[in-house]
């Protein structure tokens, strides 16, 4: 019998590049992860205690310290805000008697804050011991932290009623809700299970991405890179194995359409993985699944399993001798950057997620160096329905940039917010028209990455030839606080997942933060505002993409809502510090009993 | 046998061997690529983003970029002068760079960038961070005041086994570099030198040693960083 | 051509900036005949007696005293050069930024090792006494500075080529040797 640490070690076969999962099960098994335990897995790895910390310490569930018995994350997004987070945040702090980011006395429960859950359609919403609890009251957060105080197990805490659909099946149980409002052609079920799959082992692979690379259909993380390509690239690429990445990582602040694919479409997800791994020549597929979503991972094992018994994973699919795939999960442990195709294979392989350099890309040297595909969850599943009904028909979707349908996040101030599926080329306003949004002040297209539109710019038009979007569309009312509800929360969002590695991305938005503060306390000048979107300039040397759009809620905003600014600057002067004498002298006269002689 | 290439930096016309990195295909026309966090021999990082220049009109690090046949590259443009600039001034306000108190400068290479570009007050706010001083390796001493977070010594220093010694810690703006607890009795003097001169600033350095060369003759005392690639010995003042 | 005038000033700085003014030797009988000081401890003038056209300020604002000093300079000079690095970014002194006040005091007065003879453990409080700010400002986040000489001290070259392009409306052309920051 060995240590809690080797067992898991050794479920890993010592292997280093697995060091996320060990971490993972290391945490889970201990509420932490001290440095004796830093020890043990070093030695198991043969790797130093700096190697294991370095990859330990980026990620924000991982903690060194105890984080209680039951630890509650409490998500911190800005419609969370909206949807009162201050006062469940309040309701925790009361009756577990102790501050966010700390641990009660007992050592019982630690409350924390963290980015986005996914959750946007039914905050405020926290994660507890990996389990997600939504449309948090006070009344229930008392109800919670009264269960935990009796130390009942976290899956007796659920009420009555668990959510909608799959949120029911005896293997998710959870009270979250998919909040299904528009089921377009990708969405809907209507393919029975395999279907594809043995149509397309009769194919040459070749002529698969073909059919993928006609239907034009472009990568739906947000990027927008044409997915045939992606896949022609990497079967191009020399490499004895290759890999297939599901990146389910949707961090975005505001995108939660993957949750409820992941939720509903799961076999259809799968099906996907098989089929790009048959296109490109992959036999591997890893499942990038974000750490939040960990409460699904029970039921998406089943499927797996399910399908490997049905014979449509595993070796010899349907027939084919050449058809062999696989599917493995990894799971984040909270960073909003490895949803980055290159930090996300860093992660997975057990490093930091930091974005690699390209060249090379990641179809020529991805996961382990073997050429790797990594798409979104959207995409494979729209290929799978590429495959059934032809690209002919995708191409009839949509816009002539932007084929195809777009599966949307919608939430903030609307009558029904959830997951739409719509077709490329609608307008902010038939959007708004379509999900109820009243009285809209602004509507935030991309998450904190995309942009801030205001209402005379209604009339633009979802697609890559406008406003580009991985889904997400958070909408805003006119009681909003455009800078200190938005702005100032994105922009701390993205100091806060920065990965630190590029001095850009690490510095500038903390400066640009200062200087909005600046202007948002009434001491700025006109030139802070141009400072501001000058400086946003200096980000675009980013090596990725959360550098170089981490000024977007800034730049964006003075673009749009310029009046935003320039309302709070109140003096004429070209030059002002707010160097504020009294404040500065404070600290001394309370040390040494003295009284401001200014 | 390796492939020619021909490409150009600023128009002038240029040839390199095909996959060589711009930095070094750039330095063997002579022309100088300003650059913090590489080390020629060693896998780039891109880390610093100093070495950015304009490719085919596209922001890349040179450092990091093969070149390529009929590259038109930006180098010594206006704006990503003042691009490099700004990063240097951002680097300065991170950390506390205290350069009359630090026994690197002179020798520093980040100092050196803002005097090359004739850097006199960053034009961004000093962040003063608290940041810790850390001296309990026998050998060396971790100041990470000056750290530029360039990822060299984590890159470069590896101990007997080839494990890494130096390695990041946190992330974002709390990033810093933290010595593997279980290598002190491992260092060697001649580990804790290596640490010392890969570090292109301040921030490691040997103890009890410092201020040995008198100013005057220190590495950037009378010429620029990049001259032994460029001829530069006088540069316009841009301040008054 | 009347004189240009000139007001000069240490903060929180050791003179060595005023020291390095003084290094421009022989050249200083060239300076008297284009410029006239004003406040200055070059002549010990204490206060400014007329408007001047260019205040040099040596040393950051670590008190009250240095603040009202330098806002006097800001409202009587027509230019502002913050000289050296204390100036420009707080210097050495700026070291103590991060530490709390009552530390510093402490060390400096009762638990230091050169503090001698405070047996009764005083920090000095005297109202008449500067205040100590949290932390030492570079004199351009408390007001508007014009321009930049950097060094410790800046060399006596800088400090010549910029006051005589200044007055006479010139560009500087420096030789590389004469910024640096230490």
């Amino acid at each position: 019998m060995g240590t809690i640490v080797e067992t898991i070690l050794k479920k890993y076969g010592n292997d280093s590049t697995r060091l996320m999962d060990i971490l993972i099960d290391v945490q889970n098994e201990k509420s932490c992860i001290s440095d004796i335990t830093v020890k043990e897995i070093a030695n198991g790895l043969n790797i130093s205690m700096a190697d294991v910390e370095q990859t330990l310490s980026f990620y924000h569930f991982f903690s060194k310290t105890p984080t209680g018995k039951y630890t509650v994350y409490l998500n911190d997004s800005v419609v969370a805000f909206m949807m009162g987070r201050e006062k469940i945040a309040k309701a925790f702090e009361e009756a577990v008697e102790c501050k966010f980011g700390e641990v009660s006395p007992d050592g019982l429960i630690g409350l924390f804050n963290t980015s986005c859950i996914g959750m946007n359609d039914q905050e405020p919403a926290a994660i507890i011991n990996n389990r997600v609890f939504t449309k948090l009251t006070p009344f229930r957060v008392k109800e919670l932290v009264k269960d935990m105080k009796a130390g009942k197990n976290i899956n007796e805490m659920f009420s009555a009623s668990t959510g909608d659909g799959n949120n029911s099946h005896e293997l998710v149980h959870s009270v979250v809700n998919n909040n299904i409002r528009k089921e377009g052609p990708v969405l809907k079920d209507d393919i029975a299970q395999g279907e594809i799959i043995e149509k397309i082992s009769k194919m040459d692979p070749e002529d698969v991405i073909n059919e993928i690379k006609d239907s034009n259909i472009r990568g739906r993380g947000g990027a927008g890179f044409p997915t045939g390509l992606k896949w022609e690239f990497c079967r191009r690429a020399a490499g004895d194995q290759k890999y297939i990445f599901c990146n389910a990582d949707e961090g975005e602040p505001g995108t939660f359409k993957d949750r409820v694919m992941l939720t509903e479409r799961a076999e259809l997800l799968f099906e996907g993985m098989a089929l790009a791994g048959y296109a490109v020549g992959a036999t591997q597929g890893i499942l990038y699944l974000r750490y939040e979503y960990k409460y699904l991972q029970e039921y998406l094992e089943d499927v797996i399993k399910r399908a490997e018994e049905a014979g449509l994973l595993g070796r010899n699919i349907a027939g084919n001798k050449k058809f062999e795939f696989n599917i493995r999960i990894q799971f984040g442990a909270g960073a909003y950057v490895c949803g980055e195709e290159s930090a996300l294979i860093e992660s997975a392989e057990g490093k930091r997620g930091e974005p690699r350099d390209r060249p090379p890309f990641p179809v020529e040297k991805g996961y382990l160096e073997y050429p790797t595909v990594v798409n979104n969850v959207e995409t494979l599943c729209s290929a799978v329905k590429i495959m059934k009904y032809g690209s002919e028909w995708y191409r009839g979707l949509g816009t002539l940039e932007s084929r195809g349908t777009k599966v949307l996040s919608i939430s903030g101030d609307c009558f029904h917010p959830g997951v739409y599926e719509i077709e490329w080329g609608f307008t902010i306003n038939d959007i708004l028209d379509m999900v109820g949004g009243f009285d809209v002040q602004a509507v935030q297209v991309g998450g904190p990455s995309g942009t801030l539109i205001a209402p005379n710019e209604f009339d633009r038009i979802l697609g890559y030839e406008d406003l580009a979007t991985g889904g997400s569309l958070i909408i805003f009312n006119q009681n909003r606080k455009l800078l200190k509800d938005v702005v100032l929360n994105f922009t701390d969002f993205f100091i806060e997942e920065s990965c630190g590695s590029c001095s850009t991305c690490r510095i500038m938005p903390v400066v640009m933060r200062d200087k909005l503060v600046k202007i948002m306390d009434g001491i700025g000048v006109a030139k802070d505002i141009d400072d501001l979107f000058e400086w946003g300039e200096i980000l675009k040397a980013s090596r990725c993409g959360l550098g170089q759009t981490a000024c977007n809620p800034i730049v964006s905003s003075i673009n749009n809502f310029r009046d935003l600014y320039t309302s709070q600057i109140k003096t004429a002067k070209d030059y002002e510090t707010g160097f504020d004498l009294n404040l500065a002298v404070q600290e001394a006269c309370e040390a040494t009993n003295r009284v401001p002689n200014i | 046998m390796y492939q020619t290439i021909k490409f150009t930096i600023d128009g002038k016309e240029c040839i390199a061997k095909k996959g060589q990195y711009l930095v070094d295909a750039a330095k063997e026309n002579n022309i100088y690529i300003p650059t913090l966090c590489n080390v020629e021999g060693v896998k780039p990082k891109g880390a610093c983003r100093i070495c950015t220049v304009k490719v085919n009109g596209r922001l890349m690090t040179a450092c990091t970029t093969p070149v390529a046949e009929g590259m038109a590259i930006e180098n010594n443009t206006e704006e990503i002068i003042d691009l490099r600039k700004s990063i240097v001034e951002l680097f300065f306000v991170e950390g506390n760079h205290f350069c009359p108190a630090c026994e690197k400068s002179g020798e520093c290479d980040l100092q050196a960038l803002a005097y090359k570009f004739l850097i006199m007050a960053p034009r961004f706010p000093f962040q003063f961070p608290v940041r810790e001083l850390d001296a309990t390796n026998p050998k060396i001493v971790k100041d990470h005041n000056r750290c530029i977070l360039c990822k060299r010594c984590i890159r470069v220093i590896k101990d007997e086994e080839g494990k890494n010694i130096y390695a990041f810690k946190k992330r974002g703006h709390k990033v810093e570099i933290i010595v593997d607890p279980e290598s002190a009795d491992k260092f060697t003097d001649e580990l804790a030198e290596k640490s010392m001169e890969i570090c292109p600033v301040g921030a490691i350095l040997v103890k009890e040693k410092g201020f040995s060369t008198p100013i005057g003759q220190r590495k950037y005392d009378k010429v620029p960083i990049g001259s032994d690639i460029e001829k530069v010995t006088k540069i316009k003042n841009e301040v008054l | 051509m009347s004189k240009a005038v000139v007001a000069t000033t240490s903060l929180a700085g050791c003179f060595g900036c005023h020291m390095s003014i003084l290094d421009i030797d022989e050249r200083i009988l060239d300076l008297i005949e284009v410029v006239e000081f004003n406040k200055s401890p070059i002549d010990d003038i204490k206060k400014f007696t007329k408007k001047c056209d260019v205040g040099i300020i040596e040393g950051g604002c670590c008190n009250s005293e240095n603040v009202h000093v330098l806002k006097d300079f800001r409202e009587n000079c027509k230019i502002l050069i913050a000289l050296g690095e204390c100036a420009i970014m707080g210097g050495l002194p700026a070291m103590r930024n991060g530490i709390p006040i009552k530390e510093c005091l402490e060390e400096a007065y009762i638990g230091g090792p050169t503090v001698q003879g405070n047996d009764q453990k005083i920090v000095p409080n005297d109202p008449e006494l500067p205040i100590l700010l949290d932390k030492v400002y570079p004199c351009h986040e408390v007001i508007k500075i014009d321009y930049y000489l950097p060094g410790c001290p800046p060399r006596a070259d800088l400090i010549w080529e910029a006051l005589v392009a200044l007055i006479k409306g010139e560009e500087m052309d420096l030789p590389y040797e004469v910024v640096k920051f230490d």
